[in-house]
């Protein structure tokens, strides 16, 4: 919108892009409400953190809880089940991660039981479950197998199960979230 | 909507009216006197099909919104007190679900039968991009309709595509959390579903004007795909095509009324009579049968990101066809190699349709990947490559020569088999 033959700009080509600039940036402002909207809200947000009583739970046991509308896994790991992840050798794995990394005691294992793949609950928790190739997790949707510490190791998954931010209160308490 | 407007307006009340908004011109011009091919055959009546379908779909969705409720504790029992108490509920519901599968039948038909015809091709290009538009707006309703009778199936369905998002790098996990209102699916996801379920068809409503809009603008393909040279090659809308239209829509009415009376849940997997457990996944989670052949793909690809990219390509490679057909001639009718190719691309679409619906393992897996490549393999290499390579049947010069040349070699047999007798 040049007015003027000259090149230099003129106050009316500064008006004109500076009313411009202030209806984009309104209207941005207008929608940002409309879309944040969507975002996970107060009440939602506020149910962050659960607390789970472990004394029941026997060796080899496993438990489900919720926490934030999922599922979490919560495994009282037998001697060999803890030796078996902790000796896999890291190349074996598609997201190497040691066994160590993924516990704060050996013998509980706490994770969201989510398949990273496309949201699945995998079996294994329940008895007589499929457990898959590394007795650990078996996704039925596309056929994910996890070991012991909940790493992927066959299938389609990406990433190994994922571990939730969790301390323990007491001894036999855990805080989830 | 454009078209020959020899509209004459009789009674006093329209030409008062036509002054002011030609709104009885345009209709007239549109579905009176509209001049079609007149060699249309009856793969061209599921345009008139799908729009009844529309209408049925908004119709009892409307009706069956003023019993349903939007809630993770009310909704299953929402579905069944629909079912049990509501007054023609259950039927409302039937026509509804079925019409959903109706409606993707003929829209599937609809759009094999461009293929076919080699509908997409120039001046069509427009017309067919805002067909895609409308498949694309069908399947994101059709989806988000399934989840809200919060069944088994509805929220693993919605646990499964809402996670496709998260295939996304960086962004994936926040857009995906987005989506959900919180960070599961869970009542939020439920209510928003219902919102848009709701909005979808009027978007889909306007997109169909402006593909009549587009239609009316070019005129419809034929199966010879010679364009339309005098009024000679031509037909006027009513009532030729509006009876040819009708009886067809007639027909296919009876069929959706056999599977609404007769086997209303021919179509449903049973796990979605279980009210939706965020806690365990169905040892088998299928799609509805019309999504199929894209969650074949989705699963054919060992990698997540991989998978979930072409799936939505398998969709986007319809979207730019028009410029990867590098043959001019527009009707399969006239080229012999490509009609072959197009039966085996039917084919292997069923055939992923079927692996669709089977586990994602061992030799499935393996037969999904092949018929995968070749899906892909016919959009993106043999159709570019056919067109440069094929040669064409020899066409008749006009729609009007090659519908008389038919009806003359017709009469011909008919009096030589008197001349036998």
């Amino acid at each position: 919108m040049a007015h003027s033959k000259t090149s230099e700009p003129t106050r009316r080509d500064f008006l004109y892009i500076a009313t411009g600039s202030v209806a984009a940036v309104g209207a941005a402002a207008a929608v940002w409400p409309l879309i944040d909207q969507m975002n996970p809200d107060a009440s939602v947000l506020a149910l962050s953190s659960i607390e789970i009583d472990l004394s029941p739970i026997a060796v080899g046991q496993a438990v489900t809880a919720k926490w934030r509308g999922k599922p979490i896994f919560i495994r009282r790991r037998t001697e060999e089940e803890i030796k078996a992840a902790a000796d896999t050798p890291l190349e074996d794995l598609p997201d190497p991660e040691p066994d160590s990394a993924r516990v704060k005691k050996a013998e509980w294992l706490v994770m969201i039981g989510i398949c990273t793949h496309l949201g699945c609950v995998p079996k294994g928790q329940g008895i007589g479950d499929a457990r898959g190739d590394w007795n650990g997790w078996f996704c039925p949707c596309h056929g994910s197998h996890y070991d012991t510490s909940g790493r992927i190791r066959k299938g389609p998954a990406p990433r190994n199960l994922v571990v939730p931010d969790y301390a323990f209160v007491e001894d036999t308490t855990v805080k989830i979230g | 909507m454009s078209g020959p407007s020899t509209y004459q307006p009789q009674s006093g009340f329209a030409k008062w009216m036509e002054r002011r908004l030609p709104v009885l011109g345009l209709m007239h011009s549109s579905f009176v006197v509209f001049p079609n091919p007149r060699n249309l055959n009856y793969w061209w009546t599921f345009g008139g099909i799908l729009a009844i379908f529309l209408v049925i779909q908004l119709v009892t969705g409307i009706v069956l919104a003023m019993h349903y409720t939007p809630h993770v504790d009310f909704a299953f029992n929402s579905v069944e007190h629909i079912m049990r108490n509501v007054n023609y509920g259950w039927m409302l519901r039937y026509l509804h679900a079925n019409g959903a599968s109706m409606f993707f039948l003929a829209v599937y038909i609809h759009i094999f039968r461009g293929l076919y015809y080699g509908s997409y091709k120039e001046p069509r290009e427009i017309l067919w991009i805002l067909g895609m538009i409308i498949f694309l707006l069908m399947m994101a309703t059709a989806f988000m309709g399934y989840v809200l009778p919060w069944g088994q199936m509805s929220f693993w369905a919605a646990t499964v595509i809402t996670n496709l998002f998260t295939a996304i790098p960086l962004v994936g996990e926040s857009v995906t959390q987005w989506l959900w209102g919180g960070f599961a699916v869970d009542n939020p996801t439920l209510n928003r579903f219902y919102s848009l379920h709701y909005l979808l068809p009027f978007a889909i409503a306007g997109v169909v004007m402006l593909h009549i809009w587009a239609l009316h603008v070019v005129g419809s393909n034929n199966p010879t795909g010679i364009s339309v040279k005098s009024s000679q090659d031509t037909l006027p809308f009513h009532p030729y095509f509006t009876m040819k239209d009708g009886f067809a829509a007639v027909l296919f009415l009876i069929l959706f009324a056999a599977l609404v009376f007769y086997a209303p849940n021919f179509l449903v997997e049973p796990v979605n009579y279980i009210p939706a457990n965020p806690l365990q996944t169905p040892p088998h989670i299928v799609p509805e049968w019309y999504f199929l052949p894209f969650y074949a793909i989705l699963r054919a690809i060992p990698d997540k990101l991989g998978g979930v990219i072409a799936m939505f390509a398998s969709i986007f490679v319809l979207f730019i066809l028009p410029w990867l057909d590098t043959s001019k001639v527009r009707s399969a009718k006239y080229r012999p190699l490509y009609r072959q190719f197009f039966w085996v691309l039917v084919v292997v679409c069923l055939i992923l349709g079927y692996l669709g619906a089977k586990p994602a393992e061992g030799g499935y897996i393996i037969a999904a990947r092949i018929f995968t490549a070749y899906y892909f393999l016919h959009f993106l290499v043999i159709l570019p490559v056919l067109g440069l390579v094929e040669k064409p049947k020899e066409r008749p010069p006009s729609i009007s020569e090659a519908v008389l040349a038919k009806t003359k070699s017709k009469g011909g047999d008919a009096q030589a088999s008197a001349a036998a007798q």
